[in-house]
This record gives structure tokens, sequence and C-alpha cells, in this order.
């Protein structure tokens, strides 16, 4: 057992698998000799060699369209994309190709693979290497969407991830890519896409959550148990498509309360969705407004990222606003 | 750089690039031209009927893809753009399956989802088309590698055309291919014309198959109405590939005879004398020539392939008529390879209005 980052977790993650699947291949810019620009692959081609672990042109529809062509001949790509911010020459080959190829062909043509990339803010990376355009893809049926909180959580379910059928969007807060050390097993465990975990138990206000926003939930959970005896119930929702409604109905039934802290731009954001989710379901259990702490529409700032971004403090001030209700 | 070429318009061939290529085969060539053209009347006709919503014609580019599926071996993979439906049935396909999908019923393979026209098939390999322009020519380079991988000793063949040289993912393709090596033969059916936009507004270069070069690819220009000079250039091509020396650009000079879809209507556009210019080149009737010289077909022996196929087709398209849509269900499968809840609770919703109105 050893104490790793987020990042090695990724990596560890990438190596066990590399080790079971023959036909995973790895692809991206950097991600051979360097290892990768954040080493989310430090040590893969070394260890695997340059069939399998490949640097690509510089082209970000290219790999996103290469790892189809791979996909469906039957290998298992897991693409890089250097940031997030870069994915959008892709968004083509993404959401017409890779998410509708099994549906247009009546089932004849799939294309498993998974596409992870470093994503959100709090790193002083400006518009260019902070967003969070995670609704992007939850809006695209036939994409699952993935974003782990932990070092733990990130090996299990990235295992997870490559081995589903369907293309999956694995989205790695890169804020907390070296922010804390967590005990990572060796050998194969994973954990189910579509499953939630409840993070701090409560009964008074249900905070949902995924990547880096669990933690400042969390931090905000407690200081509302701390100092103003508010009981929050903290949920990581680790997979956004399929989202795991039966936790969330467990949670908001007993609590009466949610709120809902996503760093994404508010208008159109995944938190939106939750609003509207629990709203039409469960609006009679429901003790005060369904709020979202969520970042602004704007574009990503810079100066004033830790404005931008959800805090504890505002997250606090929204508990006590929907507990005061 | 100069284009190949080995029927003149008599049909008479160049005996030196001549390829030797056996009678058997050489009729069934023809058969799939014919087949491909008569689709394509049939195709329109319903359309104008309003029995069907959609046809994309290919007249005038028959010897393209017909004389490449024969220089292919059945086991290489085609990613076709949509210009080249003939591949799939002389490789096999049921014409039942293209009836079906054109009336998007319960027996349609792609469960009634796509436009007429648009449809692909595993068995054949023939992998199922979108309809954004370009995305499959980088697909076609991922295929290879994966290929190249697994040491299978096959080859991609992905179709296009000139418009969908302008696209990122046609710039993509060649790049990744020739950087990877991959077996991938990039084939560029240059008819002339995107829907209205002429090749002029395409690009700047003299010629398509130029670029090839920028990207440290061979590029071979074909005389695309040719069907012996289209299989010469993709059976060096795919040698050229199966020996691990990786992709060829081809650029087939050919013409769309016909209406870039039956939503279109050409005669806005383009002038007539240009149509009767490339009218004069028909791949199908230089072929024939061709054939006929040989002694290997007659008058007669034309007419009978096209009637044959004409009442098997109108059996099919009577058949296909009487079919329900496809079921319910069928809107919320294969978006997942399982269905997950938000869908299960979508369909349910859905079919209990259906029953309450029923
Ligand atoms: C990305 C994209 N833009 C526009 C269209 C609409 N469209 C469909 S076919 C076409 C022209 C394609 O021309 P070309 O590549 O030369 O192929 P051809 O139809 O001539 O065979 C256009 C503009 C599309 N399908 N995809
Ligand atoms: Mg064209």
């Amino acid at each position: 057992m050893s104490e790793l980052t987020m990042v090695e977790s990724v990596c560890f993650a990438l190596d066990e698998e590399l080790g079971r699947n023959s036909k995973l291949v790895i692809l991206g810019e950097d991600v051979g000799p360097n290892g990768g620009v954040f080493r989310a692959t430090q040590g893969l081609l070394e260890k695997h060699g340059p069939k399998r672990v490949l640097d690509t042109p510089l082209s970000e529809n290219g790999i996103i369209g290469f790892a189809i062509g791979m996909s469906l001949m039957g290998l298992t790509p897991v693409a890089e994309i250097q940031f997030v911010d870069f994915i959008y020459p892709a968004f083509d080959q993404l959401i017409s190709e890779a998410a509708k190829f099994r549906y247009r062909s009546g089932g004849m043509f799939t294309t498993p693979m998974v596409i992870r990339s470093p994503y959100g803010g709090g790193v002083r990376g400006a518009h260019y290497h902070s967003q969070s355009p995670e609704a992007y893809f939850t809006h695209t049926p036939g994409l699952k969407v993935v974003i782990p909180s932990t070092p733990y959580e990130t090996k299990g379910l990235l295992t997870s991830a490559m081995r589903e059928d369907d293309p999956v969007i694995f989205l790695e807060p890169k804020r907390l890519y070296r922010a804390f050390k967590e005990e990572v097993p060796k050998g194969d465990y994973t954990i189910p896409l579509g499953e939630a975990r409840k993070v701090r138990v409560g009964g008074d206000v249900t905070l949902l959550a995924y990547g880096a926003m669990v933690h400042v939930a969390l931090e905000a959970a407690n200081i509302a148990s701390t100092n103003h005896q508010i009981e929050c119930e903290v949920i990581d929702l680790r997979t956004l498509v399929p989202l795991d409604i039966k936790t969330i109905e467990k949670s908001v039934k007993k609590t009466g309360r949610m709120i809902s802290i996503t760093e994404a731009p508010k208008t159109s954001g995944f938190s939106a969705e939750l609003s509207a989710l629990v709203a039409e379901r469960w609006i009679e259990y429901m003790e005060g407004p369904i709020m979202r702490v969520t970042g602004y529409d704007t574009p990503f700032p810079l100066s004033l990222e830790q404005e931008y971004l959800p805090t504890a403090q505002r997250t606090l001030e929204t508990i006590m606003k929907v507990y005061n209700f | 750089m100069s284009m190949i070429k080995i029927l003149d318009s008599t049909g008479k061939a160049d005996p030196e690039l001549e390829p030797n290529i056996s009678k058997e085969k050489l009729v069934k060539m023809l058969e799939y031209m014919i087949l491909v053209r008569l689709l394509d009347e049939k195709g329109m006709r319903l359309q104008r009927q309003g029995r069907i919503s959609f046809s994309i014609p290919s007249t005038g580019q028959e010897a393209t893809q017909i004389g490449a599926v024969a220089a292919l071996s059945p086991e290489d993979w085609i990613f076709p753009a949509y210009r080249e439906p003939g591949m799939a049935f002389y490789r096999g396909l049921p014409l039942e399956d293209l009836v079906n999908h054109w009336f998007i019923n319960e027996k349609d393979p792609q469960k009634g989802r796509r436009l007429p026209g648009l449809f692909g098939s595993k068995q054949f390999r023939y992998v199922n088309p979108s309809a954004p322009i370009g995305t499959q020519i980088i697909q076609a380079a991922g295929a290879g590698y994966a290929h190249k991988y697994l040491s299978e000793n096959l080859v991609d063949i992905v179709f296009f055309g000139d418009g969908a040289t302008s696209s990122s993912d046609f710039h993509s393709g060649l790049n990744f291919g020739a950087v990877f090596k991959t077996p991938t033969i990039f084939f560029c059916q240059n008819n002339q014309w995107a829907i209205s936009v002429p090749l002029s507004r395409q690009t700047g270069a003299t010629s398509l198959v130029d670029k090839a070069q920028g990207y440290g690819l061979p590029g071979v220009q074909v005389d695309g109405n040719d069907i012996l000079a289209v299989y010469n250039v993709v059976k060096e091509a795919v040698k050229r590939a199966k020996a691990g020396d990786g992709p060829t650009f081809i650029e087939a000079v050919t013409y769309r005879a016909g209406p870039h879809t039956s939503s279109d209507d050409p005669t806005r556009y383009r002038p007539k004398e240009e149509l009767e210019k490339w009218k004069k080149l028909d791949p199908i009737s230089r072929f024939e020539k061709y054939l006929r010289a040989k002694g290997y077909i007659t008058q007669e022996g034309i007419e009978e392939i096209r009637s044959s196929f004409d009442n098997k087709l109108n059996n099919l398209i009577s058949e296909a008529e009487k079919l329900k849509p496809p079921s319910l269900k069928t809107l919320f499968s294969d978006v997942y390879s399982e269905l997950p809840w938000h869908l299960e609770e979508q369909f349910n919703e859905l079919n209990a209005l259906k029953g309450r109105n029923a």
C-alpha cells in the first residue's frame, strides 16, 4: 500500500490497466517521453513501449478521430486532452461521432474509449486552463461523464471507465492533482459508474457536488456543523451520466433541502439539471428553495479567480439561507 | 502530375496498363455499376412520389466505387462518405436491407434512425457513415493504426469529396496517417462540386493531388470515370499499404452527373454544357463498350442485368412498404450499451402515453 496524489493515481490506474488489457493504447500530446505535462503518463512509454503510448500531432480533432478509428477496430484507446479547454476542436468527433456511432448504426458499430482531461480552476490558469465544460457532455446522449474527487476514487473510477462499452469523458480536477495524498491500493479494484458516494452524513441540508467542489462542500458542512449546529449531508456524485438518482432521492427526502455546488458558469450548468430533477420529483418534500452555488456567467477570470469560484463561505451563506427559509 | 487513364472514350484499353481481370469479375463489376445507377433512379422516383424521404444519387460516379471495391479484398475495411453504396452490394449486402432502410421500417438494420442513403454494415466491413463532412477521414487513419497494432494484414480505404478536402479532419487524417504510416488509402472523389460550390472555392492549389506532397505522401490522380484505371491505382495503393509503406492519396477526377441529393436543383448553379461534356465520358457506357468489344457481354445481356435487378427491387419495395415502423423501444435503445434509468423512465412515460391514446 502506498499514499499517492491524484495525478499519481491516474498514472497508476493507466499503468495497471495497460498491463491487463493488451489492446489498450494511450495517445495524446506530450504523453510520451515527457510523461504528460502534469505527469499523468510518467514512465508509461518506457514501461509499455512506443506502440502503446503515442505522442500525436498537435490536433485535438485528430486525437479523438484517430481514437474512434482505433476503437471501431477493437482497441481500447485512452486519449489525453492536455487541458479540457482545448477539447473544442474535437467537439465534432465527440458529439457527432463517438456519442452517436452505436445509435446511428442500430447497435452495429460501437466506440468504447476514454477521454481523460484535466479541468477546472484554482491553479491561476486563466481562461484557457481553467474551464469546467462538463455540461456540454452531459447534454450529449451517448457519452458518459465521470469526475473523481480523491486519489483513491480516481483509480477505481478510471479503471471502470477503461472497461466501459461506451465512450467516457473522464474529467480530472487539476487543482486536486497534488493537493493531498491518500492510500491507493495496488491491484484490480473498481468503483462502478452510476453510484454516488456519501461523504458526510447529515439530516438538515443535502449538498451535491463533484470533483474539487466536494471538498468545498465538505468544508462548508463542517463550519455549518461547528458554528450553527446544522448537519449537512455531502454527496459526491462521481458520475454525472449515468447519475445516481437513488442516493439523491434518499438524501433530499430526509433533509428536505438541496444545494448543488459546481464551478462551471451558472446558466445551463449541470447544477441546473440537478435542481430541476429534484424539483420535478420531490418538491413536496422541500422545506426551502433548491439552490445553486456556481461559478459566474463570465469567461473564467484570472486575478479574481478566487472570487469567481464557489468557496466554503459562499456555500455556507447559501446553507443558512435555505435552512432559515 | 499526369492523370492515369486506361480506357479511352470508345472503350479501348491501353494495352500497357490493362489489368488482368477474369471475365467473371469484369462482368460482375459491370453488373454492380448498373445496379448503382438503377438504385439512383429508383430512389429518386420514390422520393418524388413521396414514398421515401430522401435520396442521395451517385450517378456518374459508378467507376470509382466499383473499381475500388473490386481491387480490395473482402476483409479490408471501407469508410464511405455517401456516394459509394455499390461497394456494400458488391460485397454481398442484401438489397432487402437497403430497401427496408429506405422505408425506415421495422426491418431496417439501423432501426429507422438514418436518412435514406446513409447506411453501413459491420458484416461487410462498410463503416456506418455520419453526415458531417470529413469526419471519417481521420477515423480511417486510426483504424489503420489498429490493424497495424493487431498485426492484421488489412487496409482501410476512406472516401470523401472535393469539398471535404477543406475540412479539418482531412488535414488531420492525412497528417496522422503519414506520421504513423497507417495502411490507409485516402480516396478523394473529386466530382467538381460541393453542392453548388465549385472546386475553385475549395482550394487554391492547381489540383487536389498536389496536397499529398505536403503530408509526405504519394499522390495519384486518376480518371475516375475509368473503372480499370481506378482498379489499378487502388491495387497499387493496397500493395503499398500491405507492405508497410503507409498511406496513398488518390484523387479520382469525376463528375456528379445528378443533383447533390433529392433536395437539390443543380440547374440553379451549373451550366448545361458542363453536364453534356461529362456525359460523353460516362463511366458505364465506356466500360460496356470495353466488355462488348471483348465479347464478354451483349446488349441483351446488359438489359437482362438491369431488368433482373429491377424486378427484384420492385418486389422488395412492395414488401418493405407494408411493414410497420420500428418499435417504440428503439427510440431509446443503443444510446448506451445498457438502458440507464433516465432513458427507461422516459420510455415508460412515452409508452404509457401511447397506451392512453391508443
Ligand atoms: C461539416 C458539414 N458542413 C456542411 C454540410 C452540408 N453538406 C452536405 S454535403 C456538402 C457538400 C459536400 O461536397 P463534397 O465533399 O465535394 O462531396 P460530394 O457531395 O460532392 O460528393 C455539404 C456542404 C455537412 N454535411 N457537413
Ligand atoms: Mg464534390
